[in-house]
């Protein structure tokens, strides 16, 4: 029996690189999502909500919930499941509306 | 909303009434509305005095409702885009100061205190005070609950609910005596007898005068507002371009947009506004959605990154000389009209309720409702009247 | 960008637009341009293949990506067909407004991984085939919010494409013949799977012999996702569901009670199972808002979810605007294939001015195989419909809409209070379905709840002009020229 996804399909992938996360440092393979990355390293909240400040990360996996919203290289509601992970991605855990900077 | 008002200061008034709607709470214009009370953009007249009773109104109906109905005294900025723009907007900021219209004039210098997102290099604008807004829903279904209440602790009025809502009810007919005057209407689903019936039918107006047999030619002028992400607060007041006032006066079928733009206690900026005559038409015209985002990230740079979440459609309810319909019909005893307020029927909706129940209750209207005579447009009815019941 | 055979002059419009390239997309794409039609293909994705197909990236190096899958062969013969084909693919092209210009159809779609690129490109066509599939469908609970608690689609698309698990030990749950699937994956991927957690009756698919004993296939597939979870000691506990998870930061156990034939929890069968994870669906529902943007019809399913109305010919409601695949219903991918080579051919008749459909042995062929599948599909979909009782299961202070944090207490509210007696009016009195997902997430609970009987009622074919979020700068940059809608003076 495979024990790992990988095994199962008999992944060769080319070598990981790094990402941060809040400045923590996270392995990612090419090919990954930011979010799968997160998955991988047994991260599962990358974002707290607007109103009642509570963890989230992905849910629906397809880009379809917005539950997954990063701040990612200083940019804010990206969604983590669609957006590849690449070498140095800086992911910061989003707080709310993530644009706090705007307020007047 | 108007009918919710209606409704509101009728119960208050001590009248029993049944609210009747094809649709849900909200479910026309109001639920498509920004929910502008607005004394900026009306020159002096009959309209700009029925907002400036509205807006006192509706300060007061915010201290006695929750809340939830979001009412912000927030204040209205209108930007000027040159100097002649400038000058035009201080006189007519100069008259509307001679019927009570609280403006200040706003230096190029000063716009960025006021609103530090707003593009730099303005010639600068005027600040009014006085404009707020509510989330027209919730005003409306709260006004509607409040007005459920009225008079709840008086022991005669147990039996009898001052107000019923009969939602998802469309009227079909209305209800005539052998004097031929109304005696109520008819629904999919029974009679409602009343000696009185209000028409707040805002844009369908039209359709329920013609059930009555009485002419009003009320029109639909369609308007998108865009609703972006949810932002903190990035724009302080309801700020929007000089030419606003010259499109909402103008009666021209074509599109016509001009940057308004304002955050909500929400979260997310309201984007408008356009207007247009199209009848009912809701499909999306990616025109007018071009022209909004350029004016919205023309006033404010910063709004160039958000992202647009939704666009929703409107009808304003428009009459001809861009005045509404208020008070009885000559034409048929015991039909009212309140409908017609075109894009700012939540602003003058208190007024307007107010204007009714004296209307129904024998007492003087708190502004003159001469110039909103529901006959203006025909004074004679269409064919036959309506049968009696 | 495209560079094909099949693409169309400067400024022609092409023949035919695909919008999505799961299988109805791929096989509809392939089987017009094979009958000489030019043809664009966007989507969204990187990758072809949608949903149902979604595969690891070609750096992940996967030897075998079939583990994962059922009829990978299929897929396989698509996408050669597609490379051999003139077809133009539009990949990371995120479709937000479909539009009509000048008799053709305008395409509006922002492009990068998740639109953030927001360069606003629009194509034109002809004919316009909506392949937009399906999206979970979800029924909240306590704690369904809680980390770790993720769409049982999800966790399936988030194995099949970056390779990775939610956690060690995941509890399935929900219903409907994906869970089986799910199951079936997890486990294979080497996640402990302590149970799946049906809200229906596996017995009930016994009700409609016929219907099974017609599809073969089917059948089949049961048995390899029987065969799995027997094999991986996956224990199914049918009239079942999680009626909360449980965890501060997230979810580290799920509660499971019975229930009975409404769905209503039986008092005093709840019990603990710890886990890591929780994947949990209720089923899918046609993604159509760029179809109910245009105005096509909808139907509501035998399951309550609003699906297009077709003609024979794949045809909605709206002339010149076909669909395929789950949109019209959900069904799978065979289906999905079917009807996707079933529009191309009615397509390219209709453009070849015939204004009857094709009655080509093929054609034949494909109608009689969509019709028996889709028998089938109603037969599954009934099997699985949501019972009203399942509200009894979520206290008033649990969220409902997960992106503005509305709890089912206050959607109650406005029913009972303030008179909202449908979703779009408790949505204007609650904000639920008013965030990000723009009521994707809640928009079936609301509707149950607005309802007050607790459903099954079909949320509205709500109408969202925007399919996806753009920028303001993307919209101020759109080609004023070109625009529809442009007024001529007056």
């Amino acid at each position: 029996m495979a024990r790992t996804p990988a095994e199962l399909v008999g992944a060769q992938p080319e070598p990981p690189f790094e990402i941060t996360l809040d400045g923590r440092p996270v392995p990612a393979l090419p090919g990954q999502t930011v979010a799968a990355a997160l998955w991988s390293a047994g991260i599962l909240a990358w974002r707290t909500t607007r109103v009642g400040g509570r963890p989230r990360g992905a849910f629906c996996g397809i880009g379809q919930c917005y539950d997954c919203l990063a701040t990612i290289n200083a940019v804010p509601n990206r969604r983590a499941c669609l957006v590849p992970a690449r070498p140095g991605d800086a992911i910061t855990t989003q707080e709310g509306h993530g644009r706090a900077e705007l307020s007047v | 909303m108007v009918g919710a008002a209606c409704a509101y200061y009728a119960a208050q008034a001590g009248l029993t009434v049944t609210v009747i709607d094809r649709g849900p709470v909200a479910g026309g214009t109001t639920g498509t509305g920004e929910g502008n009370l607005l004394v900026s953009d009306k020159e002096p007249g009959p309209e700009l005095e029925l907002a400036l009773l509205s807006v006192q109104l509706w300060h007061e109906l915010a201290a006695s409702l929750p809340s939830a109905i979001e009412y912000e005294a927030k204040g209205g900025l209108v930007v000027a885009s040159s100097d002649d723009g400038l000058r035009a907007l201080r006189g007519f900021a100069a008259r509307q100061g001679e019927v009570g219209v609280t403006a200040h004039e706003v230096p190029a210098d000063g716009l960025g205190e006021l609103e530090p997102h707003l593009s730099p290099g303005l010639p600068g604008g005027i600040h009014y005070p006085q404009d707020a807004q509510v989330q027209p829903a919730l005003a409306a279904a709260h006004l509607l609950k409040a007005a459920a209440s009225q008079g709840r602790n008086q022991p005669r009025s147990r039996s009898r609910p001052r107000l019923r809502l009969r939602l998802g009810e469309e009227v079909t007919g209305l209800l005539t005596g052998a004097d031929g005057a109304v005696r109520g209407v008819r629904t999919a689903t029974g009679e409602v007898r009343a000696p009185y019936v209000v028409n707040a039918a805002g844009t369908w107006g039209g359709d329920l005068a013609k059930l009555a047999g009485v002419e009003l030619p009320v029109l639909p002028r369609r308007g998108f507002v865009l609703v972006t992400e949810p932002l903190p607060r990035v724009v302080r007041r309801k700020v929007y371009a000089a030419d606003y006032v010259a499109d909402v006066a103008s009666g021209s079928a074509a599109l016509q947009t001009s940057a308004v733009v304002e955050g909500t206690a929400a979260g997310p900026v309201l984007i408008g506004s356009s207007r247009e005559r199209v009848g009912f038409d809701r499909s999306l015209s990616t025109e007018v959605l071009r022209r909004l985002a350029l004016g919205a990230t023309a006033l404010f740079p910063v709004l160039a990154g958000v992202r647009v979440m939704r666009t929703y459609t409107g009808f304003r309810p428009y009459l001809p000389d861009h005045l509404p319909a208020i008070g009885p019909d000559p034409r048929l005893p015991g039909l009212l009209h309140a409908c017609g307020h075109e894009g700012a029927g939540v602003g003058l909706a208190p007024a307007t309720g107010l204007a009714i129940a004296r209307c129904l209750t024998g007492g003087e209207p708190p502004v003159d409702i001469a110039p909103f005579a529901p006959a203006r447009f025909g004074p004679e009815p269409l064919g036959p009247g309506p049968r009696a019941a | 960008m495209p560079s094909s055979a099949s693409e169309p002059p400067a400024s022609q419009p092409y023949d035919l637009a695909v919008i999505g390239a799961g299988p109805a997309g791929l096989a509809g794409a392939v089987t017009a341009a094979g009958l000489g039609l030019s043809v664009a293909l966007l989507d969204a994705s990187e990758h072809v293949g949608g949903q149902f197909y979604r595969h690891p990236a070609a750096t992940l190096g996967a030897v075998r990506p079939e583990a994962l899958h059922h009829d990978w062969a299929a897929f396989a013969g698509l996408r050669r067909g597609l490379e051999a084909s003139g077809v133009s693919h539009l990949a990371g092209h995120h479709v937000w407004s479909v539009t009509g210009q000048d008799g053709d159809w305008a395409v509006h779609a922002v492009t990068g991984s998740d639109g953030g690129q927001e360069r606003p490109v629009r194509v034109r066509a002809r004919a316009l085939l909506l392949a937009t599939g399906a999206s979970e469908r979800q029924l909240p609970f306590p704690g369904w919010t809680l980390p770790g608690v993720v769409g049982a689609g999800g966790a399936q698309a988030m194995l099949k494409s970056g390779l990775v698990l939610p956690g060690r030990r995941v509890v399935v749950a929900g219903s409907g013949p994906l869970l089986l699937a799910v199951a079936g994956s997890l486990a294979a991927a080497g996640a402990r799977v302590p149970a799946v957690v049906e809200a229906s009756g596996y017995l009930r698919y016994a009700r409609h012999p016929r219907v099974l004993a017609t599809n073969p296939y089917k059948l089949v597939e049961a048995v390899v996702h029987g065969g799995a979870l027997l094999r991986h000691r996956v224990r199914p506990l049918p009239r079942s569901a999680v009626v909360a998870a449980h965890g501060t930061d997230r979810v580290e156990a799920v509660t499971v009670a019975r229930l009975d034939r409404d769905w209503r929890p039986v008092p005093g069968s709840r019990r603990r199972i710890a886990c890591d994870a929780l994947a949990v669906g209720h089923g899918l529902a046609p993604q159509i808002d760029l179809a109910t943007a245009l105005g096509c019809a909808t139907r509501r399913t035998v399951d309550a979810t609003a699906a297009l109305v077709l003609g024979d010919g794949q045809e909605t409601t709206v002339s010149g605007v076909w669909s395929a695949g789950e949109t019209g219903g959900v069904g799978g991918s065979r289906l999905a294939i079917v009807e996707g080579e079933l529009a191309a051919l009615a397509i390219a008749s209709r453009l070849d001015g015939q204004t009857e459909l094709p009655q080509s042995r093929r054609a034949v062929r494909l109608r009689r195989g969509r019709d028996r599948m889709r028998a089938f599909a109603d037969a599954m979909a009934a099997a699985h419909a949501p019972a009203p009782g399942w509200t009894q299961w979520l206290p008033d202070d649990t969220d409902v809409c997960r992106c503005e944090e509305v709890t089912a207490g206050r959607v109650r509210e406005a029913v009972t209070d303030l008179g909202a007696g449908d979703a779009r009016t408790v949505k204007l009195l609650t904000r639920a379905g008013m965030g990000w997902c723009q009521g994707r997430m809640c928009g079936a609970a609301v509707a149950c709840l607005a309802a007050r009987g607790g459903g099954p009622v079909p949320p509205p074919a709500e109408r969202r002009p925007f399919a996806v979020p753009v920028t303001l700068g993307a919209l101020a940059g759109l080609d004023a020229d070109a625009a529809p809608g442009n007024p001529t003076d007056d």
